[in-house]
């Protein structure tokens, strides 16, 4: 711990090329036992050492902190890295027993089938709900925001029930996951749900369908049950980011004769996009999760046939349906991945400049 | 000295730098999920007596761990109790939850000493066996039954249940507590209603829902949620069909198992109905529940199902019901097997864990289980029938119970007992009972039906990481 301090500390302090060429040896284990000892023990050569200053700066903090790093190297890095580890043995998850098999378990992933289901799901989910949930978000927040009728004195007010409206569209947010898949589930229902009575009864009975045991559309009743979940939660939030915009650019665009939706795309979206580049990884992080959802929801939980198979889903059945821990670790690493690359490409191409206001 | 004071900013920055390089020596300090596995001590057994033939330890205690679902938990109670008159204390608990409860006592080896290894969240037993965790039960089949001295416990139970224990062994590893009869469940009066018999032929078949049909009632419907509950009369049918063999072949993985006439012919049927709207609309969306309610409500005749029906389906039961099973219609005069052919086997299992503390105590309680009296009261409370022979003499049945036992004599030795369920699980599950499902509605074609079936079936036979039985 202490050595590995030191090497971050040396990229970033100030080089001191005169300084390093008088050092005799063993100074450097010297400098290193400063971290360790309190000032009072440290010898004077040390001391006098340029590079002690960034040691006596830091020294406190490292201790300060080296707790919870250390509880959190514990239980959140480690289980990271035993993760790869056991993506390279045949565990069954059953015993502690598992021989070494090195990337077995990733070779067959290339030619499993179910496998590549998975990932195309749930990139069709990654890719699509964002922008579905995010733009709905907006709009929704806009109204919320712009939407009403000029009252006098401004340039821009909400509908009326603005804040009844934003408790209405958070409200999915509320309920736990597993709630929303079974309602939803049973508003899918072919028989009694409530979306095929609706359509029966205002005469568009051919329009009934057999929501989920369709393979052609099932997917797309994932992904609907998945913006309606989150759409809420972007409403109130786009709405906070949009409320803490100046009046005064708005009233302005509005003196330059800017309509709604002229507003909306030049001056109101520049302004909250940090918000949305945020509220874009996390959507995205949703979707490619979406497990509790099929899980629950779906038939034959992936089904039918694995049209709506995602990746995590097909990760917990192979973990524990048929007790290859193993492969399913293999495929949790390959998950993350995708996730990490997401990260990192939102994080490359969404990036503007911040606007202060 | 004017630089000690630490710019917030630079802290930041340096302190993820650091926690970065920080972390991966952290890996190497924590302690592994699969540790352990050194298993725990065991209790000191005690002597064999006829009174003991396990060898029971009188003052060990025992833990017992049931699945609390469609059979709750009071018949293991109640046996508990019979325990307890000789051993020691039982410690027990009930969970819905056995694989998320049991399966980290399992890695790390101190397990309890019975495992009610059941539910939709079981542990997958051969794994287990093949990590040398379950125990075999070869002791306890062995020994003298509680009511009988003079008989073994194996020739106290119903025929398949060793069997169904079985893993490609002769050691028998699960006792399967529980003795279901799967058919073509109806009620006896709507059947009366219409004026109808229950069909023996397919044509007769057609007639009847033909007939449904005209009074707006559809003659099927079944839980398309999950559809390999069509398999409960699928299967059968198809060994009435073909024969025994077929089945044998499916269970066995062979190349061409399901390209077999008498597969053919019984999805050809089963698409029949599904092609001349005689199946309830919606059908393939709605789960178990659901599909027995409606069938409950008279708005179906039929649904492919297990004698836990009647215990699931009580709250919607009408008083007039008259739940009754029977087996699968057949095709025609050319079949192989005759009428009364049925698919029943010994379920619910239970397991004592290798690594237990007390394997002989967990056997006991298992002997104690198949005795007479508790048999009788885990039908008495659950409405099911047990694995043991002759334990519903003199108990009053519910209707459909009554009608599931009469069509196991009925039968004699035209049981089926197809295996693919239990070895093959995501097969069964979901490649067979997806391929049913899409022919059920109206996506594919019997011929395609048959050969999706067969890759599926080809594709497990191929994977290397599925362990292979076969019938002996």
């Amino acid at each position: 711990m202490a050595n590995d301090v030191r090497a971050a500390d040396r990229d970033t302090a100030v080089p001191t090329p005169r300084g390093r060429a008088e050092t005799p040896p063993g100074r450097g284990l010297l400098l290193a036992a400063a971290l360790v000892l309190p000032p009072r023990l440290t010898p004077a050569g040390v001391k006098n050492d340029r590079r002690y200053r960034s040691i006596d700066k830091y020294r406190f903090v490292c201790w300060f902190l080296s707790v919870p790093l250390l509880v959190y190297g514990i239980f959140v890095i480690s289980p990271f890295l035993q993760a790869f580890y056991y993506s390279l043995t045949d565990w069954s998850g059953y015993s502690s027993r598992f021989g070494f098999v090195g990337l077995d378990n990733y070779s067959r992933m290339l030619d499993d089938s179910d496998f590549w289901a998975s990932i195309r799901h749930s990139v069709l989910l990654l890719v699509v709900a964002p922008v579905v949930t995010l733009g709905l978000g907006l709009f929704f927040a806009f109204m919320l925001q712009a939407g009403g009728r000029r009252r006098r004195g401004e340039a821009f007010s909400g509908v009326r029930g603005a804040k009844f409206y934003k408790i209405v569209y958070f409200f999915p947010q509320v309920l736990s996951v597993a709630i929303v898949g079974v309602v939803w589930g049973a508003m899918f229902d072919p028989i009694t749900g409530p979306i095929n009575e609706v359509l029966r009864s205002v005469g568009l009975g051919s329009l009934a369908r057999n929501w989920l045991a369709n393979p052609d559309i099932a997917l797309l009743c994932v992904l609907f049950v998945l913006c309606w979940m989150f759409v809420g939660f972007y409403v109130v939030l786009f709405s906070a980011a949009m409320g803490s915009v100046p009046g005064e650019i708005h009233e302005a665009a509005l003196l330059d004769g800017a309509g709604r939706s002229t507003t909306f795309f030049r001056v109101t979206l520049p302004l909250v996009w940090d918000t949305v580049h945020t509220g874009w990884i996390y959507m995205g992080i949703q979707a490619l999760d979406a497990f509790a959802i099929v899980h629950i929801m779906t038939i034959n939980q992936g089904g039918p046939g694995n049209s709506t198979l995602v990746t995590p889903v097909y990760l917990y059945k192979k973990a524990f349906d048929v007790g290859q821990a193993g492969y399913a670790t293999a495929v949790g690493v390959v998950l993350l991945v995708v996730t990490m690359v997401f990260a990192a490409v939102m994080m490359l191409f969404g990036r503007r400049e911040r606007i202060e206001y | 000295m004017g630089s000690t004071d630490v710019n917030r900013r630079d802290l930041i920055k340096r302190a993820a730098a650091a926690g970065l390089v920080a972390a991966p020596a952290m890996g190497v300090l924590s302690a592994c999920a699969s540790g352990g596995g050194a298993g725990q001590e065991k209790v000191e057994k005690a002597e064999k007596t006829d009174r003991n033939p396990l060898g029971v330890n009188k003052s060990a205690p025992l833990e017992v761990v049931i699945f609390n679902g469609g059979y709750g938990e009071q018949y293991a109670l109640d046996a508990e109790k019979v325990y307890e008159r000789d051993y020691g204390r039982v410690k027990h608990s009930a969970t819905q939850k056995i694989r998320t409860k049991m399966q980290p006592r399992m890695v790390k080896g101190n397990p309890p000493d019975v495992i009610n290894n059941s539910g939709g969240e079981n542990m997958d037993i051969a794994s287990l066996i093949e990590d040398d965790q379950v125990a075999d039960l070869g002791p306890l089949l062995d020994a003298p039954s509680l009511d009988d001295p003079t008989r073994k416990v194996r020739d106290t139970l119903m025929p398949g249940t060793i069997e169904k224990g079985r893993f490609g062994g002769e050691e028998m590893y699960q006792l399967n507590y529980s003795y279901t009869v799967y058919g073509t469940w109806y009620s006896k009066t709507a059947l009366e209603r219409l004026d109808v018999e229950y069909p023996k032929t397919w044509d007769e078949m057609l007639a009847v829902c033909a007939k449904a049909k005209k009074q707006g009632l559809a003659g099927w419907t079944y839980a398309g949620k999950y559809p390999y509950y069509l398999t409960f009369a699928m299967y059968p049918f198809i060994a009435k069909i073909g024969g025994r063999e077929v089945i044998r072949a499916i269970d066995n993985l062979e190349p061409d198992a399901w390209r077999h006439e008498s597969v053919k012919k019984a999805f050809e049927a089963y698409h029949e109905l599904q092609a001349k709207g005689y199946v309830l609309k919606g059908t393939p969306g709605i789960d178990h529940i659901q599909s027995q309610t409606q069938w409950n409500k008279g708005r179906a005749l039929f649904i492919p199902n297990g004698s836990w029906v009647e215990n699931e389906a009580k709250e919607t039961t009408p008083a007039d019901f008259e739940m009754a099973v029977a087996p699968p219609t057949g095709l025609d005069s050319s079949d192989a097997m005759p009428f009364g052919t049925i698919w029943a086997e010994a379920s619910e299992p239970f397991m004592v864990p290798a690594k237990a503390r007390n394997v002989p105590g967990g056997m006991e309680f298992l002997r104690i289980m198949l005795g007479k009296e508790s048999a009788q009261n885990f039908t008495r409370l659950v409405s099911a029938l047990s694995c043991v022979k002759g334990a519903t003499e003199g108990l009053e049945l519910r209707p459909g119970l009554a009608s599931a036992m009469k069509v196991l004599e009925e039968a004699g030795d035209n049981v089926v007992t197809p295996r693919i369920h239990d070895w093959y699980l995501q097969l069964h599950k979901e490649r067979i009972g997806g391929a049913m499902a899409a022919m059920m509605a109206g996506d594919i074609t019997p011929n395609e039906a048959v050969e999706r079936c067969q890759r599926a079936t080809d594709e497990t036979r191929e994977d290397d990481s599925i362990r292979k039985y076969k019938h002996t």
